[in-house]
């Protein structure tokens, strides 16, 4: 409990005064040698190009990976839900492996698996006649390929989730609809989404947050490379946190990043509300 | 829900698997591949000449052992973590006190923060203990979770309060009551939060990219990472040292499969 507070809470709390001074390395020695700078953190970040381009490109991965996920892991959990018997429950190992591997194995093998000169995908284009691409030093490829690999390694949770969500829902129900005559995706529209909302609501709050901490794949991939084009906020942060050791500076940058999702979460929440509400 | 048939059904997702799971073909097939033919062009699946002297190269030049030795140590003291966490969900699911409401509130309040957020202030923290450079500084920031609390609080208070209590009229101390009552009963959710605990310290790899500053503290994680900075870089290499990550979270992963299925259905999240 104590652990969590020192490790949970208290890190805002932290950040809260260093971000309003110029605290780096040196600071970091020698407490004597920090001076309080007040909003020039902050003033300084609004100014940075590099941070407005980190946050459109957060805002890009996000559009492109949370509808995403959440339609993948919600189809695959739909046909995974139809039988249970072993070939199935075998699938489902394969479905949810991703999810738990190591993000910098994961990418090693994806960097190989998309390199320019021996990579597989670009011998597979090949072979069907298209020219090689250059998917991770191409400005909108990259982009597409870390959001892919995030893809890939984002669902087999979803599908979990959705999954035990799709167990709870009675068996009645589904067999009164069919009494009606109601067609197989008459069904999945009119009871199972209305009654899976929670978990929809569930995986909608935590994939939106977690690809607005976005970092893994870039860091790994492509180093946040070429020219910055994947690079995320949270990628940002940290060169600037710990490869450029601007404690403070990157302190403030961190706050925002927390206002921006603990704005858009606060969104949802109201929006899950007033959908209650109806 | 009949749209198609089981069997076309089964096709796609079996499609669909094997195309998840392609990656990690790649990655095994590839790991015992000569460099030569790890770079060679079209690139094959199978390897024609199956070598083990990626494995070698990793364990005999590059010091896998030491970091091997490394992460486990972090997983073991990981594990400290799950008592602490199933003390913590015990408090919260069979104690009333002042401001339980609140501290709960804030157990879940973390669940919600980035690590990203935190980053940076645990790191002066830690600076501040003394602990940077060192393996417990490794594991400490990932020891507890609010999810893994809010977990455990969940299953416990499932617990029947008149077995507590009877061993508590029987005379049984509070820490007896923890060791010999609760934590027996808890078991499925401690499987759970077991398996998921070794997961994630044996994945961790921001902090101990951050916290490891000399080399002989390195996890498998952040050894990995830097084969791809290596001037000469060999894929094969590269998928030796990933299999060597991957392959033991695979294993334990589909052993404790229904463990961990199960642990999101205990949560009540549906």
């Amino acid at each position: 409990m104590i652990l969590l507070l020192a490790f949970g809470v208290l890190p805002i709390l932290i950040a809260l005064p260093v971000s309003a001074t110029d605290m780096n390395l040196a600071g970091l020695a020698d407490w004597s040698r920090i001076d309080f700078v007040g909003l020039e953190n902050y003033r300084e970040l609004f100014a940075d190009r590099a941070f407005w381009q980190a946050l459109t490109n957060t805002g890009i991965f996000a559009l492109l990976g949370v509808p995403t996920v959440i339609v993948v892991s919600f189809v695959v959990a739909l046909l995974l839900h139809r039988s249970e018997n072993r070939f199935f429950r075998t699938l489902r190992a394969f479905y949810f492996a991703p999810a738990v591997t190591a993000i910098v194995a994961v990418s090693l093998v994806w960097g190989y698996l998309l390199n320019t000169q021996f990579g597989l995908v670009n011998h597979l284009l090949s072979t069907v006649g298209l020219p090689p691409a250059q998917w991770l030093s191409d400005p909108v490829l990259v982009k597409l390929s870390v959001a892919l690999v995030a893809v890939w390694r984002g669902t087999g949770l979803n599908i979990i989730i959705f999954l035990a969500a799709l167990k709870g829902i009675p068996r009645e129900y589904l067999e009164a609809a069919e009494l009606d005559g109601a067609s197989g995706l008459r069904k999945i529209v009119s009871i199972v989404i209305p009654l899976l909302r929670f978990a929809f609501f569930f995986v909608a709050v935590t994939t939106v947050i977690a690809w607005l901490q976005f970092f893994d794949e870039p860091f790994v991939l492509t180093k946040g490379g070429p020219l910055g084009e994947s690079t995320s906020v949270s990628l940002f942060l940290y060169q600037e946190g710990f490869s450029a050791s601007r404690f403070g500076y990157a302190s403030a940058g961190t706050l925002v990043l927390f206002l921006i999702i603990a704005g858009v979460t606060l969104l949802q929440l109201r929006a899950r509300r007033s959908d209650a509400d109806r | 829900m009949r749209i198609a048939s089981p069997a076309i059904v089964g096709g796609v997702l079996g499609a669909g698997a094997l195309l998840t799971a392609f990656p990690f073909l790649w990655m095994i097939f590839g790991s015992v591949k000569p460099r030569s033919e790890s770079v060679e062009y079209p690139p094959r699946l199978l390897p024609q000449a199956p070598t083990l002297e990626n494995f070698t190269q990793l364990f005999g030049q590059l010091d896998f052992g030491r970091y091997l030795v490394n992460t486990i140590a972090v997983v073991l003291i990981s594990m400290a973590g799950v008592v602490f966490m199933a003390m913590a969900g015990y408090g919260f699911a069979k104690f009333r006190f002042r401001g339980r409401g609140f501290l709960f509130f804030l157990v879940l309040a973390t669940m919600m923060i980035p690590v990203q957020v935190t980053m940076i202030p645990t790191y002066l923290l830690l600076n501040g203990l003394k602990l940077t450079n060192t393996l417990v500084g490794i594991a400490i920031p990932g020891l507890v979770s609010g999810f893994g609390v809010f977990l455990l609080r969940q299953f416990m208070s499932a617990v029947p309060t008149e077995m507590v209590e009877a061993a508590r009229i029987d005379g049984a101390g509070e820490a007896r009551i923890f060791w010999s009552v609760v934590l027996p009963l808890a078991r499925p959710i401690l499987a759970v939060q077991i398996v998921l605990t070794f997961i994630g310290a044996w994945n961790s790899f921001l902090w101990p990219l951050i916290i490891a500053g000399d080399d002989r503290l390195y996890t498998l994680s952040v050894a990995v990472s830097l084969l791809n900075r290596q001037i000469a870089t060999s894929p094969s290499l590269q998928m030796a040292g990933s299999t060597l990550m991957v392959v033991p979270v695979l294993i334990v992963f589909v052993v404790f499969q229904r463990h961990i299925v199960r642990g999101f259905t205990l949560s009540g999240l549906k």
